[in-house]
């Protein structure tokens, strides 16, 4: 157990402050959830996806840290007015962690889960909407991986406390 | 880096008011203490103390003045009792590996709590390389240690027992008297040691009625200077150093001693203890000030750890509920309110503070938890900027959680 300094970008701090999209959408077309409270990292991802599968409006809520907020802000701007195709193929952790100025490495998880949460939202609509694009891979990519894995850590933890709490 | 960081203290500019409350991680070093220190390190006892010559001998006769006079506040029996080390960390490190080298022979089992601090569990994990097992007894939800958990686990093979006697996090005032009966009862062979750092300066505290074979202090929680703690050790128990090179004065410690901070330690114990039913009353009345302005303020808060006089004067340990404690603490810094929080969401694997998992609370309340001090230097008008404070900050972070986060 260690701590960290954690000397966030102005950026990050001005997202932070003031964040873009906050907020749960009422008429999403599709919502999508990464993380989990017991990580304290967690992200809920709302898209109002058109017709032409032009994403029209993105918004989020977050129960995270700093990154986890400003990261979140950032993909809501980026995938506003993209295609679900551009969506998925353009916006990356990496692209998303240089928007905000970069992050300490401790903190790259936060825009890996952030666009994890997106890349589930949209196959959660091609879902529903029961037929997937031949540019949509049926393996996770690595953010949704990340999302899954960081999951899979806090039921381990969860269970490890009802564990403990047992005994 | 350090540009973010200029950044990141720019946009603090204007803060029209300022209260620290991260009393459990760094403090102030009051004027009277740094003033005190000062002329130790160009006008007197600058020396080496074990050194034939004026400077030298000025230094030895500091040393043990401050050793006798520390060894007073704790109640030890005689100044070389007093070991100095360089902090609470060291002096943990000395007070475990120590003892248990040293008496290994008798036994290579450990028994601590689960609440120990975090250097104590760190030791307790190297020792294991070294053959050495660890019991974690565990704690209720209030902190308060299981004594029967205690009794089964010591044997005739326990050489070293450590629980500390206020946890540092959550403020539980441990009964270390009946633990140590518990422990002397089933092996009397086994050296009983208490991080003593947060109960120093805060509740009455006396080595020699608690009969601890060790005992650790830190100069940092009473208001002193950081980089410097003590290690009470009792008479006639052995423990050898755990680190080499040349011994002076302090035969358990190589290296020159540090005469400055000594002095500043010794100054803040001095301060703490000249008036410390004051002190005490102080710090309590503005702790219960502030929880209970919060509680008033605020929905879905909880108060970690006990109330009442098994909580420490000083601790105050909030989860805000739906609020992440790492983004809070931001908030509340822009707003000149310095605290820290129990949410480690600095790592992959993001666990929170291990006391508040070990009292039971769920992973979202450590995640939103808020740890606080206390200090003499504190005014009610310190704690009413507080009150004025968090009500807007909880509720803006609670607005970017929104409907996630609720396990």
């Amino acid at each position: 157990m260690s701590r960290v300094p954690l000397p966030y970008t102005q950026k990050v701090l001005d997202l932070f402050r003031n964040p873009k999209n906050l907020g749960k959408m009422e008429d999403a077309t599709v919502t999508a959830v990464a993380g989990n409270p017991a990580c304290g990292d967690m992200i809920s991802f709302y898209l109002k996806i058109n017709d032409q599968e032009i994403i029209e409006k993105a918004s989020f809520e977050s129960y995270g840290c700093a990154a986890n907020i400003a990261t979140a802000s950032v993909v809501t701007e980026m995938v506003k007015g993209l295609s679900l195709e551009s969506a998925w193929k353009d916006v990356t952790w990496k692209k998303v962690t240089e928007e905000v100025g970069g992050l300490p490495s401790v903190k790259f998880h936060c825009g890996v889960l952030a666009v994890g949460a997106v890349k589930r939202a949209i196959r959660k609509y091609y879902e529903q909407k029961g037929s997937a694009p031949s540019w949509l891979p049926q393996e996770l990519t690595f953010e949704e991986k990340q999302a899954l894995e960081e999951e899979e850590l806090a039921k381990t933890l969860s269970k490890r406390l009802k564990v403990a709490e047992e005994k | 880096m350090v540009e973010n960081v200029k950044a990141l203290l720019k946009a603090h500019a204007g803060i029209a008011r300022e209260v620290y409350l991260d009393n459990e991680n760094s403090t102030i070093v009051p004027k009277d203490v740094v003033d005190a220190m000062l002329p130790y390190y160009s006008q007197r006892a600058y020396g080496n103390p074990t050194l034939t010559h004026k400077p030298g001998w000025e230094a030895f006769e500091t040393i043990m003045e401050s050793s006798q006079k520390i060894s007073k506040f704790l109640g030890a029996k005689i100044l070389e009792e007093i070991n100095f080390t360089p902090g609470e960390t060291e002096a943990n490190n000395l007070a475990l590996m120590g003892a248990a080298f040293t008496n290994k022979h008798k036994g290579k089992k450990i028994v601590i709590s689960e609440i120990e601090p975090i250097n104590v569990l760190h030791v307790t994990d190297l020792l294991q390389k070294f053959g050495f097992t660890t019991t974690k007894i565990p704690v209720d939800r209030e902190g308060f240690l299981n004594l029967e958990k205690l009794k089964e686990a010591v044997d005739k093979e326990t050489v070293l027992a450590s629980i500390a006697t206020v946890n540092n996090e959550i403020g539980t005032i441990q009964p270390v008297k009946e633990a140590l009966d518990i422990v002397k009862d089933k092996n009397p062979e086994t050296l009983f040691h208490t991080d003593a750092s947060d109960a120093y300066g805060r509740i009455p505290l006396n080595v020699q009625d608690l009969k601890v074979d060790l005992a650790t202090v830190s100069s940092y929680k009473i208001l002193g200077p950081r980089g410097i703690g003590a290690l009470y050790i009792k008479e006639g128990v052995n423990v050898d150093k755990i680190l080499e090179g040349q011994i002076g004065t302090q035969k358990l410690w190589p290296g020159v001693e540090n005469t400055p901070l000594i002095v500043g330690f010794t100054k803040a114990s001095e301060l703490a203890f000249e008036d410390f039913e004051a002190n005490v009353n102080h710090m309590r009345k503005l702790r219960d000030k502030l929880v209970d302005g919060v509680f008033e303020k605020l929905s879905d808060v909880k108060l970690n750890g006990p109330k009442g006089d098994k909580r420490v004067p000083d601790n105050a340990n909030i989860s805000f509920l739906r609020c992440e404690g790492e983004a809070l603490t931001i908030e509340l810094s822009l707003k000149g309110v310095y605290v820290s929080s129990g949410s480690a969401c600095s790592r992959r694997l993001l666990q929170p503070s291990h006391v508040l998992v070990a009292i039971g609370r769920k992973f979202s309340e450590a995640h939103g938890s808020i740890l606080m001090k206390t200090t003499r230097y504190h005014t009610e008008e310190d704690i009413t900027y507080f009150l004025e404070v968090i009500p807007s900050a909880v509720e803006r972070i609670r607005g970017i959680v929104g409907s996630t986060g609720i396990d």
